[in-house]
C-alpha cells in the first residue's frame, strides 16, 4: 500500500465512514473531518507511519488535504 | 505542604438557553448541543461586575470552609474578561470582602487562570497562610451575539468560582502540580482591547487534546499514581467532546470526569472552580482519593494539579 492509500485508509478510519477525497480536496471545508477527527488523524499518522508530530506542527493547515498530509509524512521520515 | 480548604461559586440568575442564543446567532439549537454539549448558560445582569461575581463566590467559599475573610493572607484573582486594563478586579474583591490592605494579585490568563492560581497558592501558602483563589468571568460581554459571532457566542457563559488554599489544614492536600506556557499559538484564542473574542477552534482543540492529557500524565507518573486510581477528574469545562477525549486518552472512566458544562457553558477560568465546588458538594464531605485538576486555554497556558486525601 502506498502512502496515499494508507492515508486514505486512516481518513476513513477516523471519519468513521467511507470517504474518498481527492488529493487536493479540503478535508475540513468539505466536512469530512472536524476538530476531533483531526485529533484522531494526527494520532493515527504518528502510530501507523512511526513518526513524531511535534506540538508546533499541530495546526489544521498542515493536514487539510491528502496531498499535504502525504508531503508532511514524507518530510518527517 | 499546602491544603485545599474548600470551594465556592456564584452563578448569575439569568438562564440563556440554546433557543435564545440560536435566535440571535442563527445557530440551530440542536446543533449547539451536538457540537458543544451545552444546553444553557448564565448571563450576568447589567449591574454585575467581574469583581462582584468574584466576591460572591469568595463569600460562598469562606462560608463553606467555615473561615472568615480576616483569615485571608493573599488573594489571587483570575479573569480574562475584566472591565478595564487596570486596576484589575483583585483589589476590588478584597475591598468587597472587607479586607482592604491584604495583597491581591490579578492573573489575567483566561481559561487556565484558576489552575495557575491554585498551583501558585499552594506554593505561596506557607508564606501567606490562607490564600484565596478567585476566578470570575463575564464572557457574555466578550462575544458577538450575531450570525458573524456564532461560533464563539454559542460557547460562553458567566460565573465565578473560588478556592481557599491553606498551609495549615484542609479537606485535601496538594500533592504536586505543573504549569506550562507557550506563546507560539497566542493568536489562536485571544480577546483584543476592541472587538469580540477570536478563536481558531480546530487548532485550540488539537493543542488542548495533546497538551492537557500529557500534563496530567506527567503529574500522575511523577507521583507514582496510576491513572486508573484517579477518583475524579476536574477539568476546565470547555467542550464536552474534549472532556471525553481527555478522560479516554488517559484511560480514566468517563464517569469520573465531572461535567457541568451543559448547565453553564464555558465560563473560562471560572469553570474549573465552579466545577470543583459542585463536585465537592456531591462528595458528602469525604475526599475520595487522588483528584486531578487540569486546564488549558489562551496563552497558551495549561497544566495539572494533583490533590489527595489528608
Amino acid at each position: 500500500m502506498n502512502d496515499q492509500n494508507k492515508i486514505q485508509a486512516i481518513l476513513q478510519q477516523v471519519a468513521g465512514k467511507p470517504i474518498d477525497p481527492s488529493p487536493e480536496e479540503s478535508l475540513f471545508e468539505s466536512g469530512l473531518l472536524d476538530s476531533f477527527s483531526l485529533t484522531d488523524l494526527v494520532g493515527e499518522l504518528e502510530r501507523q507511519f512511526g513518526i513524531k508530530i511535534p506540538d508546533s506542527d499541530l495546526t489544521p493547515r498542515k493536514f487539510d488535504t491528502v496531498a499535504r498530509i502525504e508531503a508532511y509524512v514524507a518530510a518527517k521520515r | 505542604m499546602a491544603h485545599l480548604r474548600g470551594f465556592g461559586r456564584c452563578l448569575p440568575g439569568r438562564i440563556v438557553d440554546n433557543v435564545e442564543i440560536g435566535a440571535l446567532t442563527g445557530a440551530d439549537p440542536a446543533w449547539i448541543l451536538q457540537a458543544s454539549g451545552i444546553e444553557q448558560r448564565r448571563f450576568a445582569g447589567e449591574g454585575d461586575t467581574v469583581a462582584s461575581l468574584g466576591a460572591s463566590a469568595a463569600q460562598d467559599c469562606l462560608s463553606a470552609c467555615g473561615a472568615a475573610a480576616s483569615d485571608i493572607g493573599l488573594i489571587l484573582m483570575s479573569s480574562g474578561s475584566a472591565e478595564r486594563r487596570f486596576p484589575g478586579p483583585a483589589s476590588a474583591v478584597g475591598t468587597a470582602l472587607g479586607i482592604g490592605g491584604v495583597p491581591a494579585i490579578d492573573l489575567p490568563l483566561a481559561s487556565a487562570g484558576s489552575l495557575f492560581g491554585m498551583a501558585l497558592a499552594a506554593q505561596l501558602a506557607p508564606a501567606y497562610g490562607n490564600v484565596l483563589v478567585v476566578a470570575s468571568e463575564i464572557m457574555s460581554r466578550t462575544i458577538s451575539l450575531t450570525p458573524e459571532g456564532r461560533d464563539t457566542a454559542i460557547l460562553f457563559g458567566d460565573g465565578a468560582g473560588a478556592c481557599l488554599v491553606s498551609a495549615a489544614s484542609g479537606i485535601a492536600r496538594v500533592v504536586d502540580s505543573e504549569l506550562h506556557s507557550d506563546g507560539e499559538f497566542a493568536g489562536i484564542l485571544r480577546l483584543n482591547h476592541t472587538g469580540p473574542i477570536e478563536m481558531d477552534g480546530k487548532t485550540v482543540i488539537l493543542q488542548a487534546a495533546r497538551k492537557m492529557p500529557r500534563a496530567i500524565a506527567d503529574v500522575l507518573e511523577r507521583n507514582q499514581e496510576p491513572a486508573s486510581g484517579v477518583a475524579a477528574l476536574l477539568l476546565h469545562q470547555a467542550n464536552l467532546n474534549l472532556l471525553t477525549r481527555v478522560a479516554q486518552s488517559l484511560q480514566i472512566p468517563g464517569e469520573r470526569c465531572f461535567r457541568n458544562l451543559h448547565r453553564y457553558g464555558n465560563t473560562s477560568s471560572a469553570s474549573l472552580l465552579i466545577a470543583a465546588a459542585e463536585w465537592w458538594q456531591e462528595q458528602n464531605g469525604v475526599w475520595p482519593g487522588p483528584v486531578v485538576f487540569a486546564a488549558f486555554g489562551a496563552g497558551l497556558n495549561w497544566g495539572a494539579l494533583l490533590a489527595a486525601c489528608l
